[in-house]
């Protein structure tokens, strides 16, 4: 691969856990996926598939909690994880920024927006007050706030839901990041605002060539703002694709779950949703091998034993899932769901099976290195 | 914000004439003893007593006693005359207040300082040793009662009588204008004696504030956006987390200007504490009288002082 | 669904809140009009769908629906018994035949009684069952009906997850026999996998009990999915009411087809994505 085509950002392995007093909480177990720059992932999860840990260790917010973290996290080829709290502040904010989900909540209740967005200007960049202000102002109208002198200076619950956020996206462009980390960015805001949003974030992304990072549990969001999407279950990635394979061919059962179970615009009224049974599971206690399998409808008693390894398709190495399933197995029942038939399990033969299954995945001693 | 300010002060006012009606009635109808009698004191002349009773208008109807009694609280700031001490309540008032003052306004600084050093180093630093040894510090001295802090405090460090003489004693209190530098040096074991139980809730009152406040989301933000740590804490964090302290002081402070009885009378510094405690002692009752309304004045414009200095520090309120 | 008198009317509803201004006498200098002039039909056995963004009062509707507010006009009738000045013994009377699932499962359920008591307390409410062992049998008839474990009647809210909760208030909205049920964004707060089976355990309990539901949601692909006839809803009014198809289909409002066209993925061809 040649030098441009670098990515902006690569995690290789990362595995976080933070002890509480109700047991070790295992939030990331070795994940691993890249950014290219100027290009837009979608990390998609559920609560407790860990996708915030993830986005907050980039930024090394997980620091302060006693977390234990392990792996690397490579940007522009530097080690994040390997750099002081010094180095590290001096990227927050600078070339890494984040917003998150509910702006009331995200932004200090007692300063004005204008000085939040100027406190960020002057975090990373030696200018007087009045020009960080005036910086604000300009961010502002970026974000295609209306009236931003005085919008500036209103306090954050004076503001509606929109204003807020965009509010908080001029705050986390202040120092044009390369990589923009969005951590549910429209998840607390009203529909025709959510796609405001959308339409600015993508708009910003063009014109400042910046690498967007967005997490959520939206998978019609992702369809629209993202080239290649990683989905999360109980802090793996179960399937990484380019967004149009993800949706025309999908491989983990996870994903075909999400996708029939949730309504859309086109489905016909009476074909019924397809719910996952079950819940996902607690970070502490998580199920063995397949973190998957209690809620599988074609897992078979080999999956409780085996850890499922990310590995990418044959044919199509952009695409990888963690399924201990074989390929044309997959491609099977994938095929009888969208025809909006229930699959039958197949005949499962001990030898076949069972040798497929290992070469699929690793035992669950060799994953604990 | 100017609406929610004259909302607060009307309601102060009302307060305030609604106190008096209640002193009003606490001191002159219900009392048993004859009321002219009363403030005439022990011993006191059939004569003395008579103009008493003209004075207060005992001939009068109760209506009529009542809006003299408040037109004279009102109009002329007269609080009454006791004869025992043979001089008008407002008058020994005014010669005690600036020594509760002093005494109130520098404890409440050394107390806010330290509490607020202490109370944040144990929430940024919650858990640690130092944080547990703060605590614990506190607790010890949130439970030592205030005359025995000063008994040992005076024991140990008092020019006259104490170990190491560093301080000057009991008794030696002066005025500001009078001697600044003897008003400061007589001062500085009274302050330290009365801050310290406060510093200690204080403390602990902030920890807790600040504990809660560094949790929230504009936090994670403060630090996303790359701040030092130091500012994050300092600019962010504590600015909300003191909130509830602000207010509680200026209740505290509002309650001890009627008054630190306990400090006055162990360090004999003559304030108004000292001054009811003696009134009370000696049977004085306007006096008494007088340092009641007086304390609840006090207590109602700390309440209004704080309320808008609420509305000041926290924008959200101000609708309501 | 048979043709046929209307389960509820609701005709003209309007709830005023006053901004009041003045420092000692309060003068009222405007007005939000959270409900303006609502008006509407539910027939039995159909679900009713009411979206709109946040603020345009559709749970203000069917909080004046079932009296939890007093609205400042109009009238709700329910089953021909007019709801809106029903007093006493009649309001309750009323009260028993609708019933209300919430939004967050987290505060909707109090977190100091066993489930059973939740589930139980609309008998005691109402003076019904007044056995315990019946009522107890009731219950967990109700909790078996909403695909929880009859076992766990002597647990606590928080040893569920939140998809349980929110079965567990729709056990507890079930428990009188309602033939209304009301659903105020019953689902917004779970889990997207979670949500699936929520809305299918609705339209099973729908079919079977031959229940009316009413469902708010600000989520079209949800009401989609759930309701045969829509109310999309601004600023206290409705601005279109429509069959599902006509709605999703042939929108006739400006703001139906722009809260249409913001749904993500709206604009990218259909055909490629979600299947």
């Amino acid at each position: 691969m040649s030098a441009a085509a670098e990515p902006l950002l690569r995690v290789e392995d990362l595995r976080v856990s933070f002890p509480t007093e109700d047991g070790v909480v295992h939030a990331l177990d070795g994940v691993s996926y890249e950014v290219a720059r100027g290009g837009t992932l979608g990390i998609v999860g559920e609560s407790g598939s860990g996708k915030t840990v993830c986005a907050l260790s980039t930024m090394g917010l997980t620091r302060g909690q006693g977390a234990e973290v392990s792996g690397r996290i490579l940007f522009q080829g530097r080690d994040l994880l390997a750099l002081s709290e010094r180095q590290l502040r001096s990227l927050r904010g600078g070339e890494i920024a984040m917003i998150f989900q509910d702006p009331l909540s995200a932004l200090h209740p007692l300063f004005k927006l204008g000085a939040q967005v100027a406190e960020a200007v002057r975090a990373h960049q030696h200018v007087s007050r009045a020009q960080a202000r005036a910086r604000a102002l300009e961010l502002l109208e970026l974000v295609a706030i209306p009236e931003p002198g005085q919008r500036a200076n209103a306090y954050p619950h004076e503001l509606s839901g929109g204003m807020r956020q965009r509010g908080m996206i001029a705050m986390a462009l202040a120092n044009e990041p390369k990589l923009l980390i969005a951590d549910e960015p429209t998840t607390a805001l009203d529909v025709t605002v959510q796609a405001q949003i959308l339409a600015l974030l993508a708009r910003l992304q063009r014109e400042l060539g910046m690498a967007i990072v967005i997490i959520t549990h939206d998978l019609a969001m992702v369809a629209e703002m993202a080239q290649q999407i990683a989905v999360m279950y109980a802090g793996r990635i179960v399937e990484k694709a380019p967004a149009e394979l993800l949706f025309s061919a999908p491989q983990h059962p996870y994903t075909w779950g999400l996708l029939r179970s949730i309504p859309t615009l086109e489905r016909p009224r009476d074909e019924r949703l397809a719910a996952i049974p079950g819940a996902p599971p607690s970070l502490i206690e998580r199920p063995s091998g397949c973190h998957f399998h209690p809620r599988c409808p074609y897992a078979r008693p080999a999956h409780a034993r085996i850890d499922p390894a990310l590995q990418p398709l044959a044919g199509r190495p952009q695409h990888s899932v963690a399924c201990l399933l074989e390929a044309p197995e997959r491609a099977r029942i994938w095929s009888e769901l969208r025809a909006g038939r229930t699959p039958a399990p197949a005949a499962e033969t001990a030898s076949g099976a069972k040798g497929s299954d290992e070469a699929a995945g690793l035992t669950a001693a060799q994953r604990r290195r | 914000m100017t609406r929610y300010i004259v909302r607060r002060l009307l309601w102060g006012a009302l307060l305030l004439v609604l106190v008096s009606a209640l002193t009003f009635l606490l001191f002159r109808i219900l009392p048993t003893g004859e009321p002219a009698r009363l403030r005439a004191g022990r011993n006191a002349s059939p004569g003395v007593v008579a103009a008493i009773r003209v004075d207060l208008g005992l001939n009068r109807s109760l209506g009529e006693q009542f809006w003299m009694y408040m037109k004279g609280i009102f109009l002329h700031l007269n609080l009454g005359y006791s004869y025992y001490s043979s001089a008008s309540v407002r008058g020994l008032i005014a010669d005690r207040l600036p020594a509760t003052i002093s005494l109130t306004v520098g404890a409440a600084a050394i107390w806010l300082l330290s509490g607020l050093a202490v109370g944040i180093l144990s929430a940024v630093r919650r858990g640690s040793k130092l944080d547990r040894a703060a605590m614990g510090t506190a607790l010890v001295l949130i439970s030592a009662p205030e005359y025995w802090l000063g008994l040992i405090a005076l024991y140990l460090l008092a020019a006259d009588i104490g170990r190491l003489r560093v301080f000057p004693g009991a008794g030696s209190y002066v005025g500001l204008t009078s001697d600044p530098w003897k008003w400061l040096t007589s001062l500085i074991l009274p302050w330290l004696v009365l801050a310290a139980g406060n510093a200690a809730v204080y403390a602990r009152l902030l920890r807790g504030s600040m504990i809660e406040t560094l949790q929230e989301d504009y936090i994670r933000t403060a630090r996303a956006k790359g701040l030092s740590e130091r500012r994050v804490v300092l600019r962010h964090g504590l600015r909300t987390a003191i909130n509830p302290v602000m207010t509680i002081l200026g209740l505290d402070i509002g309650v001890l200007l009627g008054g630190a009885v306990l400090v006055e009378t162990v360090f004999d510094i003559p304030g108004i504490g000292r001054l009811n405690y003696e009134a009370i002692a000696h049977s004085d009752f306007p006096i008494v009288q007088g340092t009641v309304l007086l304390a609840a004045l006090f207590i109602i414009v700390a309440n209004i002082v704080v309320d808008i200095a609420y509305a000041y520090l926290d924008p959200r309120v101000r609708f309501s | 669904m048979s043709a046929g008198a209307p389960l509820v009317q609701v005709r003209g509803l309007v709830k005023h809140f006053a901004v009041t201004r003045g420092i000692v006498l309060k003068r009222t200098v405007a007005v939000v009009r959270a409900v303006d002039g609502v008006s509407f039909e539910v027939m039995p056995g159909e679900t009713l769908g009411l979206v709109g963004e946040t603020g345009c009062g559709k749970s203000t509707t069917v909080r004046l629906m079932m009296r939890l507010l007093e609205p400042s006009a109009g009238e709700v009738r329910f089953d021909g018994r007019d709801v809106t000045h029903a007093r006493g013994a009649q309001l309750k009377a009323l009260r028993r035949e609708m019933q209300m699932v919430f939004q967050d499962p987290y505060s909707s359920l109090n977190p100091r009684k066993t489930v059973g008591a939740i589930v139980g307390e609309p008998f005691a409410i109402h003076h019904l069952e007044p056995d315990r062992a019946g009522r107890r049998r009731r219950v967990r008839e109700l909790l078996e009906m909403v695909g929880l474990s009859p076992e766990r009647y002597d647990r606590y809210p928080h040893e569920f997850s939140g998809g349980q909760r929110q079965r567990i208030g729709i056990a507890r909205a079930l428990a009188l026999g309602p033939r209304l049920l009301i659903a105020d964004e019953p689902v917004s707060a779970l889990d997207v996998s979670i949500q699936a089976q929520v809305l299918n355990l609705l339209r099973e309990l729908q079919s079977e009990l031959g229940l009316t539901l009413v469902f708010i949601s600000h989520d079209l692909s949800v009401i989609r999915y759930m309701c045969d006839r829509v109310a999309v809803m601004r600023a206290g009014k409705i601005v279109e009411l429509a069959s599902n198809e006509q709605l999703y289909g042939a929108p006739r409002a400006p703001y139906t087809r722009e809260l249409l066209a913001s749904v993500p993925g709206a604009r990218r061809d259909r055909r490629t994505i979600l299947g």
